[in-house]
């Protein structure tokens, strides 16, 4: 049984013109343990797909059609009063948003921002929540944590923060881990390093990952199979090389020859060696 | 942070300087005499040179704007015309009940505005909202000394829950006559205190890290409470100590309702009679008394705000 299923999801939202769809008959089918990117232009509604999945669309947007299956339960209805199962949340399925800047409580410690759930779940003390958080912080590469984890966000660097969010996510071992970008405010570098972490987290926890981008270098590095949205739509699905191979469809196809590769001409005098980096797998 | 206090506290003498000077140049500019005020209509001439003679109101302008300057850094401020006794034994008689009502309209303040906005907030339900504008709007549209009148009828005199004036002689007393004037002037600063805070918590609900709190399945009263409420809160503690100015403005007046023997009631009096040197301490003592709330807002601010506290 997949671990998670989105099935035929339609989604309206009530904007200033009007009601508008913005998801339209999307499904999605992730195995346990599969790593799976999902990419398209920015507003093709990669976000959507994922906020839908936790619960969690803004105002106005409405789930008119479809459903969200996890381990084969329907959690659009199976929490309170027939409603979203937030029970879900964190234990199950969780996220890691694109800019951690502004995802974490910019007055909280981040030792407490990762584990205030868990222990709210699980009624921890305050000293075992600290040291799971420290735990949590040393997984995801976060050197002296002990120290880390009474500082504000603010105090630490923007890879920091990032680790921060996703032992945040991780802290309550869920089965999916759904990334929204998580790597674009990031500098190159440490795209590099975060980009390992999740490859990392990934493997050693068997996580299903839903992994939002428009980097098709990225979905190269870290997934097996690929979705590509556009408009609302899923418009092709498949295995990573057979999609980056031989994709049937057009937009698919532009996606691929909109990222650059350094022997594309441009730096062709640069020498064969020059293709490493990132743009390797995107071939 | 002691540089910083140190900074404020210097920038403080000009503002008082200023405070100083211009309710010396207004009081003067005033027209009547308090001389004549004090002996009556039908006083001699000659007995109010006299009177003025001993006051001190003879000398030129510039010499009594120096002694009343000079007498202000080593805390003197001269002897009220009409009481015959000095204005600092004044104000130590008729501070205390001011402070206590000001005191007791902040709490009151807080007390009304936090749970409303609050539910205003964390529900978002249409009916939360119709109560808060209908509460803001009828509020902020009432003068004081109406809804003190008001709550005199109403909870004093027909009902007899509450005495209709006075401050009593215990503690408790205080306290108990203090709750009616309290909510009046409460009532004058919960109008902004609550827009204010709604819209931060609002911000606050909606902003990304709530999201991710959220997502993390964090209860929704564990967010309100640690994510909403405590940054929201950070506004709402400058919003509050600048209110402070107003609850100042407002205390003055209700005093004059309730009969509360504060300095508000003094202050009338004093204006009403031209008593210099009691007006003039007044107006500077409030406007030292509203430049350090706003330099402790400051400091609490920074004190519960890391980024500020540690230097983003």
């Amino acid at each position: 049984m997949p671990i998670l299923e989105v099935d035929s999801l339609t989604v309206d939202i009530d904007g200033e013109v009007g009601r508008r769809r913005i998801l339209d008959d999307v499904s999605i089918t992730l195995e346990a343990g599969e790593p799976m990117g999902l990419v398209g232009e920015s507003g093709s509604g990669k976000s959507m797909t994922l906020r839908s999945i936790l619960g969690m669309l803004p105002p106005g947007a409405e789930i008119v059609e479809g459903e969200i299956r996890f381990r084969g339960t329907n959690i659009l209805t199976s929490g309170s009063r027939r409603g979203y199962d937030q029970r879900i949340r964190g234990t199950g399925i969780s996220m890691v948003f694109q800019e951690p800047a502004i995802a974490l409580n910019p007055v909280m410690k981040v030792g407490r921002q990762i584990t205030d759930a868990v222990a709210e779940h699980k009624g921890l003390s305050k000293r075992s929540a600290h040291e799971l958080a420290v735990e949590l912080m040393d997984r995801v590469g976060i050197a002296d944590p002990e120290r880390r984890a009474h500082s504000y966000p603010f105090q630490l660097s923007g890879g920091m923060r990032q680790r921060v969010m996703i032992a945040a996510a991780l802290v309550q071992e869920p089965e999916v881990l759904l990334c929204d970008e998580p790597t674009t405010a990031l500098d190159v570098t440490i795209q590099a390093q975060v980009l390992d972490l999740f490859r990392t987290m990934q493997q050693e926890r068997g996580l299903g990952l839903l992994y939002v981008t428009h980097d098709l270098a990225v979905v190269a590095q870290l997934c097996q199979s690929i979705s590509v949205m556009k408009d609302g739509r899923i418009i092709e699905h498949g295995v990573l090389q057979s999609v980056f191979d031989d994709p049937t469809e057009d937009h698919t196809r532009k996606l691929l020859t909109a990222t650059p590769r350094i022997d594309d001409g441009v730096f062709a005098g640069t020498g064969g060696d020059a293709s490493a980096g990132t743009s390797e797998g995107a071939r | 942070m002691g540089k910083y206090i140190l900074r404020r506290v210097l920038l403080m003498i000009p503002i008082v300087l200023g405070v100083a000077t211009l309710s010396f140049v207004l009081m003067k500019l005033a027209p009547g005499d308090p001389a004549a005020a004090y002996l009556g209509d039908k006083a001699t001439p000659e007995a109010v040179a006299q009177l003025r003679h001993a006051w001190g109101l003879d000398q030129p302008m510039i010499i009594q704007y120096f002694q009343f300057l000079g007498g202000l850094f080593v805390g003197d401020f001269g002897r009220s015309f009409i009481f015959q006794t000095t204005v600092l034994e004044l104000l130590k008689l008729r501070m205390p009940a001011t402070l206590m009502l000001m005191l007791v309209s902040l709490i009151f303040a807080v007390v009304i505005s936090v749970p409303l906005s609050l539910w205003v907030a964390a529900t978002k339900s249409a009916a939360s909202a119709i109560v808060s504008r209908v509460f803001t709007a009828t509020v902020q549209g009432m003068p004081a000394f109406f809804v003190g009148t008001l709550l005199i009828l109403v909870l004093g005199v027909n009902t007899g829950l509450f005495p209709v004036g006075g401050y009593g002689s215990s503690l408790g007393e205080h306290l108990y006559s203090l709750v009616l004037p309290g909510i009046v002037v409460a009532l004058t600063i919960c109008p902004v205190l609550i827009r204010s805070l709604t819209a931060a918590l609002n911000d606050s609900l909606s902003a990304e890290y709530t999201n991710f709190a959220a997502s993390k399945g964090l209860s929704r009263s564990k967010i309100v409470r640690n994510y909403a409420f405590r940054n929201a809160g950070i506004t709402g503690i400058s919003i509050l100590g600048i209110q402070v100015g107003h609850l100042v403005g407002g205390a003055l007046v209700v005093e004059n309702v309730f009969a509360i023997p504060g300095v508000g009631s003094l202050l009338m009096e004093a204006v009403l009679a031209r008593d210099y040197n009691v007006v003039q301490a007044l107006t500077v003592i409030f406007g030292v008394l509203v430049v350090l709330v706003y330099l402790l807002t400051d400091i609490v601010y920074s004190l519960v705000d890391p980024r500020v506290r540690l230097g983003a």
